[in-house]
């Protein structure tokens, strides 16, 4: 009978332990390209900080989605006034910053009007440009009146740079950032990684992770062993480039997916001869995309016919305005009196798509007749030379911002671009809510970019992701910048 | 010997004064605001000018300048544009990574490189010689990065001996953070080692053709104890120079073999200031490079009167 129970005993022990065994794991360690240069996403553009902190650590009134839909987040609802001015936001309650504060009403005006004061450093204060007043109706609501209506708003206020701070805690974010998520900020190692952990009075959903550890790993190179050899389990930003030599290995999972980035040569609409229609038109028919897309970006990426996400709802298809056509090409720049060609300089930022497509940009416009200058620059160079002087004739960037075809119509903005009629149809924009007509004035702009062939529209910037294939719920999409840990787990 | 360390001295103090002028005068000229850079493209001028205000950056030249070497002098070395953290804790952690890897390289490099300059120059122009001369040509020549590369796929990744990269710090155990550097440290090593091995090489048989090496081998002394005690000692001096650039590039030109190890090293502290023009960081660690580089030489300079006492007598 004792043996009998002696081995009863064993045999659950044995259960258990492999059971234990078994369980699924609760740790995450992703690499990253660049390492954020402070934590706080209401102070600065660092792409790189929204992918640490977005829907982890920080919470908005809204956030995004994966597939840039517009969801509650700390606003467990609204209403919006008739007159489409008046947004008021049932707040959820309960909800505690990580450093134990309580979160209410007041800290959502303290973090709006924060972003919109005069000496804000918010890097997209324009999301805020609208509020005209925000009010603590009860500790769980919170009103907020606009200036005019605004069909972004509620898109706005999901950006990483909208997220509610505490007071008590705002200036010290950067390097010890408290929010309200799931995730609390746990170490930074600088240089080498940033470590999160489980937040332990969550409000919302709990997540399944533990532990995630963001390792800063600057060489694509080095990326592939760190996966190879399990010390990184997920790479959500990955090199296109390095892309093959994962694809076939069963134990990763390859995801091409959607940015919000608009690869494009931008011109300088004001300089000779680029001030005339015909030579920006001859550059659109120079330009083979699909080549450009082999070349630059592993053959992953979508064309692009105007400044628009074809993941993007409001996405009209105009790759067909300006087939590759060299003959084209060389009529339209006799038209403008250059049948001769003519020189000019192209300014390449350190990014390996403007460093590959522009050397293939080069031999394309070459075989026009236009002879390209090739000028590499670093991105602290390109900012300063190109976006703030424009001293520059053509140029690669992509322009990740979600939404942002309201660049073209910006005073002074470095592609020196300017049509009234352009102009208006964004003024429109702003303050139209009906959805059925904010996609017709959407696909207006989208048409007289095109025509105007203010920039060459090249390609959407993929989103390569590679990872662990037993991880599951990391975005396949970039709508905004962001890793979106709050679903991601093992499966057994 | 007095007078000569004086004269060193205000040598060293020249040079730093001069470096801090060059320093403060390039990075004055390099294009690009750091205001903007951390604001990114959609932030209005305003934004921006309201930012460098608080930086500092629209002081006058002069004044920032002298406002720095001041602060140099009393040992603060600013505070952070991107990070926000007084410079010195960043290098100091950075040097919790650099400075083992440097001597962890430099030892590996000296262990190697001695005993097969020794080794060939005791039989010049023999197929030993050849070989190994050969091999280090070869470990001259081949990219370290690419060298790097094959070590972690070989030690990471396939044998599992060693993590592909990163630096768990101090804290997570001495044996784990010295078994994240030791590849790295091979990677640096072997290329350094070559060309050490080289040096010694050819300083030691430029030394055992002089006449007292005959003389002691005339009176009888095993070849043995010629070359250790006679030869070796006398070719140091080019060795030991080469010993201290060495030393001098693996504190802070390493950042090839940082990236691909993903070291926070202070190699890529500069590099990723210089990137984001975090002014102050790049040109506090500058100066305390040449610092560095300046104390380095005096202490080969040193060195040499240890190794011959001719010169301690000059002197």
């Amino acid at each position: 009978m004792k043996l009998w129970k002696t081995l009863l005993a064993a045999a659950v022990l044995a259960v258990a332990t492999a059971t234990s065994a078994f369980a699924a794991r609760t740790d995450l360690v992703i690499g990253i390209p660049l390492e954020p240069p402070h934590l706080d996403p209401t102070a600065g553009a660092a792409a790189a900080i929204r992918e640490v902190t977005y829907a982890n650590v920080f919470e908005g009134l809204t956030r995004i989605g994966p597939n840039s839909e517009v969801l509650p987040d700390l606003a467990e609802s609204w209403t919006i006034s008739d007159d489409g001015k008046v947004y008021t936001f049932k707040l959820h309650t309960g909800v505690k910053f990580h450093d134990g504060a309580d979160f209410s009403a007041d800290d959502v005006k303290f973090s709006l009007d924060r972003a919109r004061a005069e000496n804000s450093l918010n890097a997209q204060k324009q999301l805020f440009a609208a509020i005209d007043k925000v009010e603590v109706v009860d500790p769980a609501t919170v009103k907020v009146t606009l200036a005019h209506p605004q069909g972004s708003f509620l898109y706005n206020m999901g950006w990483g740079d909208a997220v509610i701070v505490s007071p008590k805690s705002a200036d010290t974010n950067k390097e010890k950032p408290v929010g309200t998520g799931p995730f609390k900020f746990d170490s930074w190692a600088k240089g080498s990684s940033i470590t999160l952990v489980k937040a332990e009075h969550y409000w919302g959903a709990p997540v399944f992770l533990e532990k995630v550890e963001f390792r800063v790993v600057p060489d694509a190179a080095a990326a592939v062993p760190a996966l190879l050899s399990g010390d990184i389990q997920a790479f959500p930003f990955f090199d296109p480039d390095s892309v093959a030599q994962v694809k076939d290995d069963p134990r990763f999972k390859v995801v091409v997916g959607a940015t919000e980035g608009e690869t494009i040569l931008s011109i300088n609409n004001k300089q000779p001869p680029f001030d005339k229609l015909q030579v920006r038109q001859a550059i659109s028919y120079a330009l083979d995309r699909k080549a450009i897309i082999d070349g630059a970006s592993a053959g992953l990426g979508l064309p692009i016919g105007s400044h628009m996400s074809p993941a993007n709802k409001y996405y009209v298809d105009l790759t067909g305005r300006y087939p590759h056509d060299v003959a084209k090409a060389k009529e339209l720049l006799k038209e403008a009196g250059l049948e001769n060609g003519f020189k000019a300089t192209l300014k390449l930022p350190p990014t390996s798509y403007a460093r590959l497509g522009g050397e293939i940009i080069a031999s394309q416009l070459r075989d026009v007749g236009i002879n390209l200058e090739i000028i590499p620059v670093e991105w602290a160079q390109w900012l300063d030379q190109v976006f703030t002087k424009k001293d520059y004739d053509l140029t690669i960037v992509s322009h990740t911002e979600p939404n942002d075809i309201d660049i073209y119509s910006r005073k002074d903005y470095y592609f020196n671009y300017d049509n009234p009629t352009f102009n208006k149809v964004i003024a429109d924009l702003d303050v139209t809510s009906d959805e059925a007509k904010r996609k017709e004035l959407y696909a207006q702009a989208q048409t007289i970019l095109a025509d105007d062939a203010v920039v060459g529209f090249l390609y959407e910037l993929p989103k390569v992701g590679v990872w662990d294939a037993k991880l599951q719920g990391l975005w396949e999409n970039a709508p905004i910048p962001a890793n979106d840990l709050t679903k991601v787990k093992w499966s057994e | 010997m007095t007078a000569y360390l004086l004269k060193r001295l205000a040598i060293s103090l020249a040079t730093l004064l001069l470096a801090s002028m060059v320093v403060f005068a390039v990075l004055e000229i390099l294009p690009g605001d750091p205001a903007r850079l951390m604001l990114g493209m959609n932030a209005s001028a305003d934004q921006v000018e309201l930012l460098r205000n608080q930086m500092g950056l629209n002081a006058p030249m002069v004044w920032r300048y002298l406002h720095w070497v001041g602060g140099l002098l009393s040992l603060d070395f600013g505070r952070s544009y991107t990070y926000s953290v007084p410079v010195i804790d960043l290098v100091r952690e950075r040097l919790a990574v650099s400075l083992p890897l440097a001597l962890i390289a430099l030892a590996l490099s000296t262990i190697i490189a001695i005993p097969v300059g020794l080794f060939s120059a005791s039989r010049r122009g023999r197929a030993g010689d050849t070989i190994s001369m050969g091999a280090a040509q070869l470990g001259v020549a081949v990219p370290n990065f690419w060298f790097a590369l094959m070590l972690i796929y070989v030690f990471a990744v396939w044998l599992r001996l060693v993590p592909a990269g990163g630096f768990p710090g101090w804290g997570a155990g001495a044996w784990q953070a010295l078994k994240s550097l030791l590849l790295p440290a091979v990677a640096l090593a072997l290329p350094q080692a070559a060309i050490l091995a080289r040096v010694t090489r050819s300083a030691l048989i430029e030394v055992l053709n002089e006449d007292y090496i005959r003389t002691a081998r005339a009176k009888g002394l095993p070849y043995r104890t010629v070359l250790w005690r006679h030869a070796l000692r006398n070719a140091m001096i080019p060795v030991l120079t080469i010993l201290g650039l060495q030393f001098a590039f693996l504190l802070a030109g390493t950042i090839i073999i940082e990236n691909v190890f993903y070291l926070p090293g202070l190699g890529r502290l500069v590099f990723q200031a210089i990137t984001q023009r975090d002014l102050i960081v790049v040109e506090s660690v500058v100066m305390l490079l040449v610092a560095a580089v300046i104390a380095v030489n005096l202490v080969v300079d040193l060195s040499y009167a240890v190794v011959d006492p001719r010169l301690r007598s000059r002197q």
